[in-house]
Order: C-alpha cells, then sequence, then structure tokens
C-alpha cells in the first residue's frame, strides 16, 4: 500500500475545501449550471436521471481495509447503502444529495480517499492490474510508477482542461490485465537490453463510437524520462485536439488523423525540446515513491498445507478453489477474487455490509489490503493458502463466492437505462437475465472462459467492443435493441468484436447468446478451444448462420 | 471587468484597440495578433508600450521574435473549458523566456487562477467581481503542488527529499 503523507492529506483536504466553496457558490446562483457542471465534473460529480452520481477514486484499484469501512459509510450515510465498482477501479454511488456531497468528501479525504478528475476533461484516474505486485513473473510493481504518475497528473495546471478525458493505464506483466490497449496512454513496463525499467508507450486506443486500438509511439522510454514523455504527448493532445466536436476531441483520432507517424514526429520533438527537465526523475526520486510503498511480512509456509488437502475433499470448495485462486509470487499464498457477480445482480455492485465484512476479512486475512479490478470484480491480494478453506466459507455466506470468475456470467456491464441520461438501453437486466440463463456452475465451466460485455450506448462504458461478446443497447423507434459483436478482447491480443448480425430486440437478447454459445460449444475444434479462439479460427459466418437461421 | 494584477485589483493602462480603430498616439495599446504581424516594427517604435492578443490555436513561436520588446501578452480563454492557452503560457514563460505580463483573458473565474498561475500569468481579466475580489484567498487555496512548472513552487516530491536529506544529516 501506499502511504499517504502529511502534503498528500493536506492537498486532498485544500480539495475538499475548494469544492465546497464551490458547491456554495452554486447554492447561491453566483455560479451558473453551466459553469458548476464543468466544476463539479472535475470532482465526479455528475447529473444522471434520477440524481446526482459521484464517482470516488481508487488509484489503481488499491483499497486498505479502513478505506473499504469508509466506502461503507459513505454508501449507508449519503446513499442507500450500497456502491457500484466500474471498469476503471472507481466507485460510484447513485443517490448522492448535492448540499451533503462536501461533508463526504471530507470524511473520505480523511482515509486518504478523493474524487478528483474521476470524470471531466482532464486526466483520470491512473488504473493498473489489480494483481499488481503479486502476480508472479513481473518486471516491477507498477504502482510505483501509477502513484508518480498519479501525483503528476492531479491538479495539474496545464492539462485540467483537454480537449476531452484522458486515461493512462500500467501493467508490468505479459498477460495484460490493465486493457492498456483501449487507453489514451497505455504504459507496459519491461526491461530494455541493458536491464533497465522503462516502458513501452502505446498512444491512442479508446472505445466509444469510434473505437481503437492503441498503437505504440515508442518502444522504450526510459523510467527517468516517463513523465516529460507522457507530458510531451499531452502538450501536442492539448493543442491540436480538436475542440469543436466532442465525439472527435479524444487522443485517438487526433493520431488517426495525422497518422502514428507523425503523431510520433510531434511528440518526439516537443519531447526533444523539453530536454532534461525538472521532470526527469532521478534514482532517488524515485526511490522515495517507492520507500512510501509498504508490503506485507510474509511467512514462510508451504505450497500445500494439510487445510488445503484436506478441503479439496469438499467438490464445492474445490470449484471455487480451481476459479477464484490464482497463483502468487510468494510460496503458500493465493490471490483471491470476489466475484460480485451472484445470479441474479447487478454486476459490480456490492452493499455496505459486504464492504464491511470484506474489510475485515481483508484484515483477518490479506494483511488489510484489498483491490478492484477493471472487471468490476474484487480481490484479497495476500491469503495464506492455509486460510483459504476459512475464507471460501465466510465469502460463502455473503454471497461473495460464485465460482464464475472469467466465466460467462462474470459479466461486465455500465449502469445503462436504469441509472444514466446517457444510455438508449438497460443493461442491468440483460446480465441479470444472462446470469440466471447460466446459472449452472458445471455448465459455465464446461463453457470455460467468455466475457460478455454490455453497453447501454455508444459511450462503451460496459466495453462491449472488446468482449468475447460484446451487447449494446441502441434505440430504434423509441424501443431498445441490441448489436452484438463476437470476438472482441481487451488483453495484450486486444481487438474489436465484430457484429453479428441485425440488432435485436431486448426480449431476445438472452436467446441469441444462449445461441451462440450453443454454436461454439458445436464449432469448438476441442474442449480447451476458447470461445475467442473459435472465433478467431473460424469467423463470423458459422456463428451468424446458427443464430439467424431460425429468426 | 476588473483587472487582477500581481495580486491586486489595479486600473488597466492598457487600451485594446479593435483591428480598424485608428491608434492612439501615445500610450499603451493591446491589439491583435493579425494587427501586430502586418507591421511588428512599426508598432514596436511608437512612445507606448505594445501588447498582443494571441489567439489560442496559433503556435506562440511566430511571437518569439518580438518576445524582448512586448510589454504584455494576452492569452485567450473562449470558454474556461478550453485549455490551450495553459501551454502557451509555459512555453511562454518556460521555453521562451519571456518576462512581461502575461495576461488571461475571456471567461476568467476564480476556479482558474491557481492552475493559470502556476502556467505564468501574473494579470487577469476577471469577468466576476467577487472572483477579482476573492484573488488574493483563492491564491491561498493550495499549498502543496505535484508538478514542478516555471513558477518556482517546489514539488511534493522535492519537499520529501529535502525532508529526507535533512533528516539524514542530522544523525
Amino acid at each position: 500500500m501506499y502511504a499517504y503523507d502529511e502534503l498528500d492529506r493536506t492537498l486532498i483536504n485544500e480539495r475538499v475545501s475548494e469544492f465546497r466553496d464551490q458547491v456554495k457558490r452554486r447554492l447561491s446562483g453566483e455560479l451558473t449550471e453551466d459553469e458548476f457542471k464543468i466544476l463539479r465534473l472535475q470532482n465526479g460529480v455528475y447529473l444522471q436521471l434520477h440524481a446526482y452520481m459521484f464517482r470516488v477514486a481508487i488509484p489503481y484499484g488499491t483499497l486498505s481495509s479502513k478505506q473499504m469501512r469508509r466506502l461503507a459509510h459513505v454508501a449507508r450515510r449519503y446513499d442507500r447503502g450500497y456502491g457500484h465498482f466500474t471498469t476503471r477501479q472507481n466507485i460510484q454511488f447513485n443517490w448522492i444529495k448535492l448540499a451533503e456531497l462536501p461533508d463526504a468528501l471530507a470524511e473520505l479525504a480523511e482515509v486518504g480517499i478523493h474524487a478528483m478528475q474521476t470524470s471531466g476533461n482532464n486526466m483520470r484516474n491512473v488504473t493498473s492490474d489489480q494483481w499488481a505486485g503479486v502476480a508472479p513473473g513481473e518486471v516491477e510493481d507498477p504502482r510505483i510508477w501509477s502513484e508518480i504518475l498519479r501525483q503528476h497528473t492531479t491538479l495539474h495546471p496545464e492539462f485540467s482542461f483537454l480537449p476531452r478525458k484522458f486515461k493512462i493505464a500500467i501493467t508490468a506483466s505479459e498477460h495484460d490485465r490493465a486493457a492498456i490497449k483501449i487507453h489514451d496512454i497505455g504504459l507496459r513496463l519491461h526491461k530494455n537490453a541493458d536491464g533497465e525499467i522503462g516502458f513501452e508507450v502505446l498512444v491512442g486506443g479508446g472505445l466509444g463510437r469510434t473505437p481503437f486500438i492503441a498503437k505504440t509511439i515508442k518502444p522504450f522510454v526510459h523510467g527517468r524520462d516517463i513523465l516529460s514523455y507522457v507530458e510531451a504527448i499531452l502538450r501536442v493532445y492539448n493543442q491540436y485536439g480538436r475542440r469543436d466536436n466532442i465525439y472527435k476531441a479524444r487522443i485517438k483520432i487526433l493520431v488517426h488523423e495525422l497518422g502514428i507517424e507523425k503523431f510520433a514526429r510531434e511528440v518526439e520533438e516537443e519531447w526533444k525540446q523539453m530536454g532534461h527537465s525538472a521532470l526527469t526523475l532521478d534514482h532517488s526520486a524515485i526511490e522515495e515513491v517507492r520507500s512510501r510503498f509498504s508490503y506485507p511480512a510474509y511467512e514462510k509456509l508451504p505450497h500445500m498445507p494439510d487445510e488445503l488437502k484436506q478441503a479439496a475433499a469438499d467438490p464445492l470448495f474445490e470449484r471455487w478453489r480451481k476459479n477464484s485462486v490464482a497463483p502468487h509470487k510468494v510460496q503458500g499464498y493465493s490471490i483471491v477474487t470476489l466475484s460480485l457477480k451472484p445470479v441474479g445482480g447487478p454486476p459490480g455492485d456490492a452493499t455496505a455490509d459486504q464492504m464491511d465484512a470484506i474489510a475485515d476479512l481483508a484484515d483477518r486475512y490479506s494483511f488489510g489490503e484489498i483491490r478492484v479490478g477493471h472487471e468490476q470484480n474484487l480481490a484479497l491480494p495476500h491469503v495464506a493458502k492455509r486460510d483459504l478453506p476459512q475464507l471460501w466459507r465466510a465469502l460463502d455466506r455473503l454471497g461473495l463466492a460464485t465460482p464464475n470468475v472469467n466465466l460467462v456470467t462474470d459479466i461486465i456491464a455500465c449502469p445503462g437505462l436504469d441509472y444514466c441520461s446517457l444510455a438508449n438501453a438497460r443493461s442491468i437486466p440483460i446480465a441479470q437475465e444472462l446470469t440466471r440463463r447460466f446459472a449452472n456452475h458445471d455448465t459455465a465451466n464446461m463453457i470455460g472462459r467468455l466475457h460478455i460485455n454490455i453497453s447501454g450506448c455508444i459511450n462503451a462504458c460496459g466495453h462491449h467492443h472488446v468482449g468475447h461478446i460484446g451487447i449494446l443497447g441502441v434505440e430504434k423507434n423509441g424501443e431498445e435493441f441490441y448489436q452484438i459483436t463476437i470476438g472482441g478482447r481487451a488483453d495484450e491480443n486486444a481487438q474489436m468484436g465484430v457484429l453479428i448480425g441485425p440488432a435485436v430486440p431486448y426480449a431476445e437478447v438472452a436467446d441469441v447468446i444462449e445461441d451462440i454459445v450453443e454454436a461454439y460449444l458445436a464449432l469448438r475444434d476441442r474442449p480447451e478451444e476458447l470461445f475467442v479462439d473459435t472465433v478467431k479460427r473460424l469467423g463470423v459466418e458459422p456463428f451468424k448462420e446458427r443464430v439467424y437461421a431460425t429468426r | 471587468m476588473p483587472l487582477v494584477k500581481n495580486g491586486r485589483i489595479t486600473t488597466d493602462l492598457f487600451v485594446r484597440v479593435a483591428d480598424g480603430d485608428e491608434l492612439p498616439g501615445n500610450g499603451d495599446i493591446l491589439i491583435s495578433s493579425e494587427r501586430f504581424l502586418v507591421d511588428p516594427e512599426a508598432l514596436l517604435r511608437r512612445s507606448g508600450k505594445t501588447g498582443v492578443i494571441w489567439p489560442n490555436n496559433r503556435a506562440v513561436d511566430d511571437l518569439v521574435p518580438y518576445l524582448d520588446r512586448l510589454a504584455a501578452v494576452a492569452l485567450v480563454f473562449p470558454t474556461f473549458r478550453d485549455g490551450r492557452a495553459y501551454s502557451q503560457a509555459r512555453l511562454l514563460r518556460e521555453r521562451h523566456g519571456y518576462d512581461g505580463e502575461l495576461r488571461a483573458i475571456g471567461q476568467v473565474l476564480r476556479d482558474q487562477f491557481v492552475f493559470m498561475s502556476r502556467a505564468g500569468f501574473d494579470t487577469f481579466e476577471v469577468k466576476k467581481d467577487a472572483d477579482a475580489d476573492a484573488f488574493a484567498e483563492t491564491m491561498k487555496r493550495y499549498s502543496v503542488f505535484y508538478q514542478p512548472t516555471g513558477d518556482g513552487r517546489v514539488t511534493a516530491l522535492n519537499r520529501r527529499m529535502q525532508l529526507r536529506h535533512s533528516e539524514s544529516a542530522g544523525q
């Protein structure tokens, strides 16, 4: 965990005071709604269909148990007793009252949580691998760099009024769990031939109505230069990104219109002119940030403790362990994913009581640490293997042990028309219906890894383009219709899914998805061939034929 | 519209002259970039000071040859959500060494003061009287800064390293 010091605490308290003043000026009429809109967005406050929505930052998805308890408190005291974890490792509250927001923020600030830049046209919460620092085989803990970037991007005096929002994601693993290729800037930590730490820098990824996979702008930027290089990209974007059309304002459009080579030359030119600047991070600066991260005092534990051997006799435990428990870099420990996708539930929601209970379990079993992943699940990153059976029983009682991680019912979905003022169609009920259709875990297991992503409109908050199956809500003559794509993926081989056929009405979506899955089961050449690989091998046609033959 | 310069509400000594209008014989003037670039040398020979209003969609490079003879550069915020002039300001101050008046004009609200000051602005045409009155107070809102800019404020990282250094020196 990164430990805030007095300076970090002072800054977020100063931000709370500023926001309090802004709310006061709005309520007194001194600020127009138009002016206030930009200011509230800078602090994560949207006006939704029914109420204000408040998005709180969880930088690179790391939370302490104390912070989780405070989120539970905010859910209970200021909202309706629950929160929604998002695809960018944030949490949203849907029923906040404007006049109470400054107090909620002040309570969060006490435990080092803020809502700075969780919306608006600025640099958003820096995201990373939810297994950062614990996954085997990482180049190093990407959170060190995430924190360096978090600080650098917070209240940046030059880049707080960009043409459009700007998202950065970092991974240090070969397998990309941070979806860096669908970010404005994606950073992949790796070492050069001399063993020095640096980044492959990708730029111009993003979904929305014009989706692009990010392109590599520079294969290696030395760690000491990463701030100046990112600043050079942003300076080019701030000056030349389009501001005439909100739908063409993301950096992906600028990169596309200029071409990656020309864009790269512009950045390179700007970067050279910066030269050796105050942004260059010397060794001691990096070490200063590194020193503020604390790591658990792991015990020396056996790879296969007796508790685990005994529990293996219980098929329900084994089913959960095989699904939700992942290898840890330290022997005797595991990473445990907590599914926020129960059958029939809205994906990513957690109640205040669940949050409190998770905080307690984190204290007992995970050195007080919790992670949030972009798939809208949580994780306990340092669980001793001997504790797995006990933890499982506790999670099961809380409804957090659904063994469906990465399976067909582990659905990513935006809030959709149930909450969102931008949506054309509902997302949550579609997800709920699908989890009921595939509620049988043996069937889901037999299907294997399959990501379904649902967005209620073209803004693509549910990342439908990169779902193995993507579902996009559209409006046709006042009715909800859904376009379905297959073959998308968000990992290191990221690509957009391909449309399978005409949009289908709300009532037919679950049937169509069932047909697609049945087609896959018939078409896969062996049980190990994943859905997305079958689509890659055969293309869309055989799926289309089977799905639309009877429609 | 009140003018805040060097932290205080003050009288604007520059007269803004529209493109078609005749220039006053003496006195300080603020004119458009187009007008300035037609014959910069002639304008700079006038007895009064010259300031230029520079649009936010034109590279400041074209202004660089004249910077040491300009008394003011005004950068434009057509709306406060349009942040291009922040980059222009930093380039003028930090790359091109401009040390004359750097003025923010357009939709300037108190919520931008700290950002603008950090980017190098020292003069503000403030839209609302209440915001101009609150200038000094607003500038005190923040005491911690994460990014190094040309404004000389010490960053959080440097403060931490200084602290660490002095602690280890004291041992």
